[in-house]
């Protein structure tokens, strides 16, 4: 690894990869650095090692990895998997860590492309081990075909839930039962986005396919649920849900929980660009203009770090920045940017036709993000509740990094990746206000955990 | 709560979770062999010494920290599995050295 690169682009999903190819097709020197063993994503995990027969599992939309990350490879991006990143500043200096070693990088240009990751939402008993996220089911499918014993059960909200349950009746998993927490009134507010969403009709009509796929295996799916609780001694025993002003139980030693994606900020946080709440999307993303540049000059924004628009999207918003990032370089001219921008943007638009929709569809009750039970972990990490959160409050501790500060919620390992939107959510109940900009713990570097011998490794001269 | 697929022959290696011997796919990372394994929780808490699992699977929840090859406080998620790797139960914050 190079001290210097003209282009740095941090994450090797379908942004990063696609801005990678077309930024060293221009003869950029270009480098991508990536958590994950391989390039792919969350959404193309896998895709070099797969097998051919899960591939038929997973679905068409997985298959597109397939050529993106084939490109990525064929091209003269500099790969550096198994590299994360653990601090990111306005004067574009990137501190990485990799086999144990850290090291400060810096780039003329940066583009964050480190995407979305599932959206916790606190609720009884969700530390329990066999308590786990369906994405995480999703990777471990994609990985190495490990799919749950039989009787699992699904709940929550939004598309990724549907598509899992759909994968796993392929492979043969017997699901017990799939829990939908959306409130019905939710189809009737998403449907004045219908006509909108037709013009993308293959998101609907694929969804309408899993849904009665699901149905057809025999899977109950269960509408209208509330107050979603795991329950069990030192691991999940049974579940438990309200509906129609009842609760029911399910025995079961694995719940997997899906509550829509959110953009990961903390980088773009830390680096200081500006960021906003989205109501639609009911989560906090980066204000950024028409190529994805952010407030900060010189670093970039691409994929669904920079709100939720899916994996194909992704891909034009990466070359979008790209072509942007050509041009202020001197590579390309003004014209020849914005020709093949044409093309990119037209493709985005006709993709994110889908989104309203979705939006409405999948919306979250303020009550599930909002009114968590007092006793319930909000905090996995330090392990505070809801109630300690709202007992700050009543002693006037009004904002996210009050709270933080008295209790400690968002200063483990986590660095507040799990807590931040559900303190925000708790805090705004309190004080009867609606969810703003600055409504979250502030991010500071290292954004994810160092050992001090990883940090002391920036300084080798100093070692004995 | 997990298996491994059947109907693939998969190449593997030999790992040992908390002193048992086992053969998992290569490609798999060391929190879903150990998912597999069944061995019930992966770490307990510093804070309550509760029992927990991993989360996520992407290394953005540090749930499935755990003790491999004698070294704390690792994501198991974003860890391969390799032959001979010793994986362990970290037990709050784990040994240190």
């Amino acid at each position: 690894m190079k001290a210097h690169y003209p282009l740095l682009i941090i994450g090797a999903g379908p942004a990063g990869l696609s801005a990678a190819i077309v930024a060293a097709e221009h003869g950029l020197d270009v480098a991508v650095i990536d958590d994950q063993a391989a390039p792919g994503g969350q959404i193309y995990r896998a895709i070099e090692s797969i097998s051919p027969e899960r591939i038929k599992q997973l679905g068409g939309d997985y298959q597109r990895g397939h050529e993106l990350v084939a490109q990525f490879r064929a091209s003269s991006a500099e790969y550096h998997p198994h590299t994360s990143v653990w601090s990111l500043n306005d004067r574009q200096e990137i501190g990485i860590l990799t086999q144990d070693q850290t090291r400060i990088i810096t780039a003329d240009h940066v583009l964050l492309a480190n995407g979305a990751m599932e959206r916790p939402i606190p609720f009884k008993g969700w530390t329990l081990p066999g308590v786990m996220n369906a994405g995480a089911g999703q990777v471990m499918f994609k990985q190495a075909g490990i799919i749950p014993e039989d009787g699992v059960v699904m709940a929550g909200s939004g598309p990724l839930l549907l598509l899992l349950a759909w994968q796993y009746l392929h492979a043969g998993v017997k699901i017990r039962a799939l829990l939908d927490t959306s409130p019905y009134n939710n189809l009737l507010r998403a449907l004045p986005h219908l006509p909108r969403a037709l013009m993308a009709h293959h998101y609907i009509t694929r969804g309408l396919h899993y849904q009665n796929m699901i149905k057809l295996a025999g899977v109950p799916i269960i509408k209208g649920v509330s107050r979603l609780s795991a329950h069990g001694d030192n691991k999940l025993e049974k579940i438990s849900y309200r509906r129609h002003g009842k609760t029911h139980e399910i025995e079961t030693d694995l719940l997997l929980v899906h509550f829509g994606v959110v953009p990961q900020t903390h980088l773009s946080r830390a680096a200081g660009c500006r960021h906003s709440w989205d109501n639609n999307q009911q989560c906090l993303r980066p204000q950024l203009d028409e190529w994805g540049a952010t407030s900060q000059p010189g670093l970039f924004i691409a994929g669904d770090n920079a709100g939720i628009g899916g994996a194909r999207t992704a891909e034009h918003a990466g070359r979008l920045a790209a072509f942007q990032v050509l041009f202020q370089q001197g590579i390309i001219d003004q014209a020849q940017r914005d020709r093949e921008a044409n093309k990119d943007r037209k493709w985005m638009r006709d993709d994110l036709h889908i989104r309203p929709f979705l939006e409405k569809l999948f919306r979250h009750p303020w009550g599930l993000l909002a009114k968590t039970d007092d006793d319930t972990i909000v905090c996995r990490c330090e392990e505070i509740t809801a109630g300690q959160i709202r007992a700050e409050f009543q002693q006037g501790h009004s904002g996210s990094n009050q709270v933080k500060f008295i209790t400690r919620s968002g200063m483990g390992p986590c660095q507040g990746r799990q807590c931040m939107l559900a303190v925000a959510h708790i805090l705004a109940n309190e004080s009867n206000q609606p969810m703003h900009d600055d409504a979250f713990y502030k991010v500071r570097p290292p954004v994810t955990p160092l050992t001090l011998g990883q940090l002391a490794s920036l300084y080798p001269e100093e070692q004995e | 709560m997990f298996k491994f697929p059947q109907e693939d022959n998969p190449d593997t290696v030999t790992v040992t979770i908390e002193g048992s011997e086992v053969s998992v796919p290569r490609n798999c990372s060391v929190a879903a062999a150990v998912l597999v394994s069944a061995i019930g929780h992966t770490r307990t808490t510093p804070v309550s010494n509760s029992p927990r699992a991993p989360l996520c699977m992407m290394g953005v929840c540090y749930e499935c920290l755990m003790v491999i090859d004698g070294q704390a406080n690792r994501r198991a998620c974003q860890e391969t599995v390799r032959e001979g790797m010793r994986i362990e139960r970290q037990q709050g914050v784990g040994p240190t050295r």
